[in-house]
Parts: C-alpha cells; structure tokens; sequence
C-alpha cells in the first residue's frame, strides 16, 4: 500500500458507498444473472468508460491484490492504462499484465485466453446492462418481462434474424440464459467468449450509469440463446495469429498497407506475448522477435 | 445516543474495526467468496461485539451494515450491549423481524424463518440476509449442488427441510451466513440442500 | 512486420502536457484567476454548481478554469468531487418564502404585495455588443439602489390558494424525500425525484424539453406566477444541541407557473402549478423545470397522457443528466475493434452464405417455372 495517494480513501470511494456495493455484490451472486440496482456514485473517469467496473473492483479490491486491467483484450490500450493507473495511485496495488498472476482483472469486451482459477476474480465493464433493452425501451417493461420470465420477444428477434439473414445476426454481447432463469447481458464480448462464461472464477458485472450490478458464481450454468435447428455458433476469424500461430485464440484483423493487406493477430496480448516468449510464431513474425 | 444512561460506553466503543478501509475489504472479500462458493469455510478478523457476538458475526455486521440497514436481533443476541455496540459502529436502525435486511441470532431464535424477507418478482435482491450463529460450522453434513459448487460441497447446517423450501421459492428466498467463532460459511438461496 | 500498438501510457502523458499548454493559452495574456471566473462569469458558475449538485462558488469557478470553459466539462469534475466527500447530514427544507429577494416578478398581476423587482436581468437590454467592454479598464456607472424588499415578501400563488383557485400541493409531513444521489432511480420515481432530477438536469435538455410542451407536445398553458432569486439561509438541525442552525446561505432560483386547465375527470376546476428551484441566478433553468415538472404531473392531475415526450417520466428521468450522457456518448471514441471485428465475420460469413443460398433459391424458381 506504499503506493496509494493519502488524499483518498483506500481505492477512491468512501466506505459507506463501499458497503452499499458490496450489498449488492453478494446479493448478484445470491441470485445469478439478476441486475441488481445499486446507487452508482460519479467517479472521476466518464460515464460509458468502466464506471461500474471501476465501483466494483474498488469494492472488492484489497491491498494485497494484484490487478489486471485490458480493454479490447489488451493490457496497453488508453482507457485500460487510464484506469490501472487510477488503481495504483488510489489503492496502491501491484499490477500486473501476466493473466495468471492477477487476481482482480477488470476487462473492457473480452474474456482472457487463459483459463481463469479460483482465487480470481473478473469484473466486467458494462454499457447496457439489460439484455432486452433495444428491444423495449421501458425499464418498468423489461423489469416486469423479467419478474414473469417473459422471453418472447427475445426469441422473436433471434428468430427474425434467421428468416432474414438465415443466421443470429448478433456478433458480440450475445445473449445468454443464465441457471435456466434471467436472460441476461455477457457485455459486449465477441460471442466467442460466451463460453468461457461458465469458469472457476468469480465473475462480477458492473453498469455504473445504468446504476446496475450482477454477478456469476463459479460454474454457473450460462446457455447461449438459440435454436435447436440453428445451435449457437461461438466462430472467430478461421485464420492462425500470424504472430503466435495459435489457432484457438480470438483474433483482430489488422490493415497493415495501402493496399489493404492484412493480418490476424490475438487481441489478448499477454497470451500472444507468452507464446511468442515461449517460441511459437507466426506466418508474419520477425524472424529475430525474441 | 451519548446522552443515553444505559449505554455502556466502555463495551460498546471496542471491538471495531482499526483499520476501516483494510479490515473491510479483508472482510467482504472473504464474505463474498463464502457467497459465491457455497460451503467454503473462511476465516474472518478484525472486530469482537460482545457475547454472545462471534467474532465472524461482528465483522459481517461490521463490514455490510450502516444507517441504510435494518437489522434485526433475535433471541440472546437482541441484549443491551449488543444493541449498542450495533448502533455506535454501524449505525444501523435496529428492527423487526420484517423489515430487517440482515437478522442476527442462532437458528433457534431466528425461528419462523418465513418471517424475513424474500424480496419481490421485481426486485428479487430486496431480500433479507441472515446471520446465523452455530456452535461448530465444518465441510460435513448436508449436501450441497448449484451455482458456485463444480460438483457438491458439504457443510454442517442446523436443517435441511427450511433451506429446501427456501431453495424453492428462487429466484425469490433470503440468503445466509453462517458464523462459529472466527468463521463463516454462506448459503445463498440458489444451493440445492440434500 | 507489424508492431501491436504500444505506449498508451506516454501518449496520455503526452496529451495531457498538451492539454495543460492549450488551457493556459497566449502566455502574453494574464491568466486568468479563479476570482475573476466567480466574480465575472458569475452565471457559467451558477450554471456549474446547479447541474453539478454542489454550492460553492470558488470550486465551480476552479471547475470552468480548468475546463477551459467547457462548463459540462466542469460540471463533471465537480460531480465527481462530490462523490469523495462524506455526508454528514440533510438540512431543514429551506423557507423560499423568507428569501431576500434580488429578483421578484409576477406575470400574473400587474402588483402584488412586495411588489415586481426587476433585479440585474437581461430581459431589457438590447442584444448589442459593448464594444466599451472590448476596452478594459472602463469602470461601470453605479447601480442606483432602491429600498431593499422587506424581509418576507409572499409568495404570489398564495393569493389564489386563499380563493381556492389553485391546486393544494399537499406536502408530506414525516415523508423525507428519497435522494437521487444516493440510492438508485426506481421507477415510477414520484414527484420529489422528479424534481431532484430536473434541477440538477442538463440546461439545455430542460430547456427543450420545455419548450416542446410551449408548441403543442403536451401544451399545459403556463404563466410565470412568480420568479424570485435571492438568498436563504440554510439550517441543519443538530440533535445534540436540539435545535437548528444556520450553516450559511445560498442563492436559488425560484419559479412556480400558473397552469391553466378545466375540469378533468377527477379535479374541479382550478389553476395548476408547475415548480422549479434551482441553485444560484438560473432562471431559463428554472423556468424550464416547472414547465416539465407540470408536464409530467398529468397522471396526478387526472389529464390524458397524450404521448408526448416531456410527460414520459421514464423518458425524461433518464436522459436529462448531461454527465451521463456525455460519458456514453463519448465513450464511442474508445476502441471497440472486438466487437467490430466479430461484425466483420459475421458480416462476411452471412454474404458467403446468401452468396449460395440465392443461387440455391434461383434453382427452385427456375423449377417451379418449368413445371
């Protein structure tokens, strides 16, 4: 704790608004999926940039952890340095890009390439907490579907879908059924991710300006939404990372020249930096990379 | 509450956090791995009401409770002392039995259970917590299945027949802790008791 | 060969260097003091400590300094002050109607007892530029100082509530308001939420929101019964010493329209209100909040909701907070490859699949055609 800036309490938020999160916290685990409204304070980053995220790991984050923060999988990216700098000067934790030494890893879009454990927690950043919001408007509507386990219209939309396009035209925050209950949003992950979604790790979720938390214990059960005549299909990029050569990692396309070449390399940094560390390549890698 | 004649300073000013900030976190992280993983015994530190308060329920009480929570004390545990040392570190309006979020006592006096709340369709989260003081907490007895178990935990719950019931009424249910000296074990009302 | 985006962190370092120089601008220019920004854009400072939910002057003006006048900007870095400090407590309501008036007119009655104050308004001056102004240094003439308003002026409307002309607000009396700041928006969220939200709401939104009722969205024929700013004091009841005290005073705002409307299904007919009160001199602000607090008042009033969009309550609840609309709307600046790239295969794979799917469909037409 040498680290942490005295002018503030110990990770930003006083201990009163730390209570009230922690209630909700362990009421998101008593009932899985459920969105539990909770009194979203103004944090010092903006609304839509990991606000409830940030409420979140402050809440649960004690001095000894090591934290880990990406966004869009990547540990270097602005907002995740922004924020893992907020931590430091306000926490004082060590911090880490190494997946598996983390304990608290907050992530913006992604679920790490490497198999979360026990002792780990995973705290989401989320825009729109309510998975049938762009369907209904109406939070007094979509609280009431959700009181009467009222899916329908989620079911309707997929369904269009496939008359339509002849596939589920959602990419990322696909919808997931969670212990046969709440319909609920994974956050704006690539569907990829969805089944990771069922981990050893505790998952918490938190949507500060929709003033929103939920939580998944360890193995809960988590269904993608689909059909029996169309399965869900968690597809990625068919291509290898051309800088690691894995072949069962999420992939970002990359315009490498003028004349739109391009390549596919891992958008978690940390799996694709430990592979290359650990001598696998790719079509495109440096020869001398080390 | 100064002005008070009955209120026994010297008890109820002890027994609270040193360190506020650190203690809590401790606390909650080892309170929410206990509710996230049912069974799972943790040990808890910091603060000591007085009897009959364990030290794991005074840090439960310590760490989740303020002016915002009603608790309700029922049986041994609603006594003098125990009243104000509540109130004096926590702050939190003491209740009946309906309106608590968080209920202190042993099974026995916690009893009819049906009494606390369950929450609603809507908010199915405005339900109460218990606390449950037990003489021995171990990983034996009654078998536990559901979210935040990978196969079946086992834990030394004083029944069975009331958490079944309760399991039942999901998403809808209150959720417990359970407290023996230094420590804590939770069931949240998603586990399946055998 | 491609090298993965590094040095996020030197660039926010960087930028924030940049943004440090860019605030202070021309050093050849005296900078400016936050003194100045309170005494001189005393109204950007209202502004700020309205919709940032926090009285103090100097903090709102080191607020716009730092801003470089973006006055959302500093609403936001006072919302976020205000979330480090501890509450230590709620005050008495304050008594508007023992305000010390700097501004007090009725559009209602030509007079009224306490009589129309007109204050430092805008409302006469010919919008010309003061090219004098562009010349510093230039002292303005005095203003001449008539006899200051007696101690409690009455408010307007209550010379209809005598007659019985008028709505009765009927106020709780142990009923302590739910605070918007610190417990979550739960909706249907009632009439003191209502208000919460709408005085620390973004001007503008209020503003159209008002103004769209004015031209038909909900039409509610308002007048200003009465506009009053000027200062109160503020009192906190200390229960160890069992009686309140005054803390100190701040200036609001105040405005209570006049609402016309005949015979609903449930009320005789009578005036209506609609009420705004509003931190500092706001008075577009505070106009604008009783005109959607009286729009959004149709359901007690037992009037139709017509489907506009300034009765909606969930409509406007949700999106008059201007730092967290900025915050999302600007959060689509940061990167969302991920999601994008996911879009990108799906995309690709729809088009390879209708590609022969359509072609597939032609057969079929083809054959139905034939037989």
């Amino acid at each position: 704790m040498d680290g942490q800036d005295q002018a503030y309490n110990f990770a930003y938020l006083d201990e009163q608004t730390k209570r009230m999160i922690r209630r909700a916290i362990l009421k998101g685990l008593a009932v899985p999926g459920y969105q539990v409204p909770f009194a979203s304070r103004e944090m010092p980053m903006p609304y839509g940039w990991g606000t409830g995220g940030v409420q979140v790991s402050a809440a649960v984050m004690v001095p000894e952890d090591r934290f880990k923060v990406i966004d869009q999988g990547a540990d270097d990216t602005t907002n995740a340095v922004s924020i893992r700098k907020f931590f430091e000067k306000t926490a004082g934790v060590a911090v880490t890009e190494r997946t598996g030494e983390a304990t608290v890893i907050q992530t913006r879009h992604r679920i790490p390439e490497e198999e979360l454990g026990e002792g780990q927690v995973l705290v989401y950043q989320v825009p729109i907490p309510e998975p049938l919001r762009f369907l209904e408007p109406s939070e007094v509507e979509t609280r009431k579907m959700h009181a009467l386990e009222e899916y329908g219209l989620m079911h309707v939309k997929l369904y269009e879908d496939i008359a339509r396009h002849g596939a589920i035209s959602t990419a990322y925050a696909y919808p997931v059924k969670v212990e046969g209950r709440y319909v609920m949003d994974p956050s704006p992950i690539p569907k990829f991710d969805n089944p990771k979604m069922e981990m050893a790790a505790v998952q918490l979720f938190g949507a500060g300006r929709e003033q929103r938390i939920y939580a998944l214990p360890p193995y809960t059960k988590v269904v993608s939404l689909d059909f029996e005549d169309h399965p869900f299909d968690p597809s990625k990029a068919d291509h290898p990372c051309d800088l690691c050569g894995a072949e069962d990692s999420y992939l970002d396309e990359v315009i490498v020249d003028d004349a739109g070449g391009r390549m596919f390399v891992c958008s978690d940094t940390d799996y694709c930096g430990t592979r290359q560390a650990n001598g696998h390549r790719g079509a495109l890698a440096a020869e001398d990379a080390a | 509450m100064m002005g008070d004649l009955t209120f026994d300073s010297s008890r109820a000013l002890e027994g609270g956090f040193a360190d506020v900030p650190v203690h809590s976190a401790h606390a909650f992280r080892a309170a929410m791995e206990c509710m996230a993983r049912p069974g799972r015994i943790e040990d808890l530190a910091g603060g000591q009401g007085p009897e009959p308060l364990s030290v794991a329920a005074s840090v439960l009480l310590l760490t989740l409770c303020d002016p915002e929570t009603p608790v309700h004390l029922a049986g041994d545990h609603d006594a003098g002392p125990v009243r104000d040392w509540i109130t004096f570190h926590t702050g939190a309006p003491l209740v009946g039995p309906e309106e608590a979020m968080f209920a202190l006592g042993t099974w026995a006096a916690l009893q009819p259970v049906d009494r606390f709340a369950i929450g609603t369709p809507e908010y199915p989260d405005r339900a109460a917590t218990l606390i449950v003081e037990t003489d021995r907490l171990e990983a034996e007895g009654a078998v536990l299945t559901g979210p935040g178990i990978r196969d079946q935990a086992a834990l030394s719950l004083p029944e069975v027949a009331a958490f079944q019931a309760n399991a039942r009424l999901f998403p809808l249910g209150f959720d417990a802790f359970f407290t023996s000296g230094a420590r804590v074990a939770a069931l949240p009302r998603t586990t399946k008791v055998r | 060969m491609y090298v993965a985006v590094k040095g996020g962190e030197r660039a926010i370092d960087n930028a924030h260097a940049w943004l440090a120089e860019e605030r202070r601008g021309d050093r050849e220019v005296s900078e400016l003091s936050v003194a100045q920004i309170r005494e001189q854009l005393a109204l950007a400072v209202n502004r700020v400590m309205a919709e940032g939910s926090m009285y103090d002057p100097d903090l709102a003006a080191l607020a716009i300094k730092q801003s470089r006048g973006d006055l959302i900007e500093a609403i936001f870095l006072i919302r976020a002050y205000r979330t480090t400090l501890p509450r230590f407590g709620y005050s008495e309501p304050v008594d508007t109607g023992a305000m010390a008036c700097d501004r007090r007119i009725s559009a209602t009655f030509k007079d009224a007892p306490g009589g129309q104050v007109l204050g430092p308004t805008f409302d006469y001056t010919h919008r010309l530029l003061d090219f004098a102004l562009a010349a510093e240094g230039l002292e303005p003439p005095e203003a001449v100082m008539a006899e200051p308003l007696p101690p409690e002026v009455p408010h307007v409307t209550e010379f209809l509530d005598r007659e019985g002309l008028i709505q009765v607000e009927e106020v709780p009396e142990d009923d302590t308001p739910r605070d918007l700041t610190r417990e979550p928006l739960e909706l249907p969220a009632g009439r003191p939420l209502r208000l919460q939200a709408l005085t620390r709401g973004d001007e503008g939104f209020v503003l159209g929101m008002a103004y769209s009722t004015q031209r038909g969205y909900g039409r509610n024929h308002p007048f200003v019964g009465e506009l009053r700013i000027g200062t109160v004091p503020v009192e906190v009841d200390l229960p160890e010493l069992g009686f309140a005290v005054e803390v100190g005073e701040v200036v609001l705002t105040e405005c209570e329209t006049v609402n016309q409307f005949v015979g609903s299904k449930t009320e005789p007919a009578q005036f209506t209100r609609g009420y705004g009160l509003v931190f500092g001199q706001t008075e577009r602000k505070a106009i604008s909040m009783a005109l959607v607090d009286r729009a959004l008042r149709w359901e007690e009033l037992g009037e139709d909701n017509v489907g506009a969009p300034a009765q909606d309550e969930e409509f406007v609840l949700y999106h008059s907070d201007n730092i967290q609309a900025t915050g999302f709307l600007e959060h689509i600046k940061l990167p969302h490859y991920v999601d994008f790239q996911s879009e990108l295969e799906l995309i690709r794979k729809l088009r390879r699949e209708a590609g022969t799917s359509s072609s597939a469909v032609t057969g079929v037409l083809a054959r139905e055609a034939a037989e």
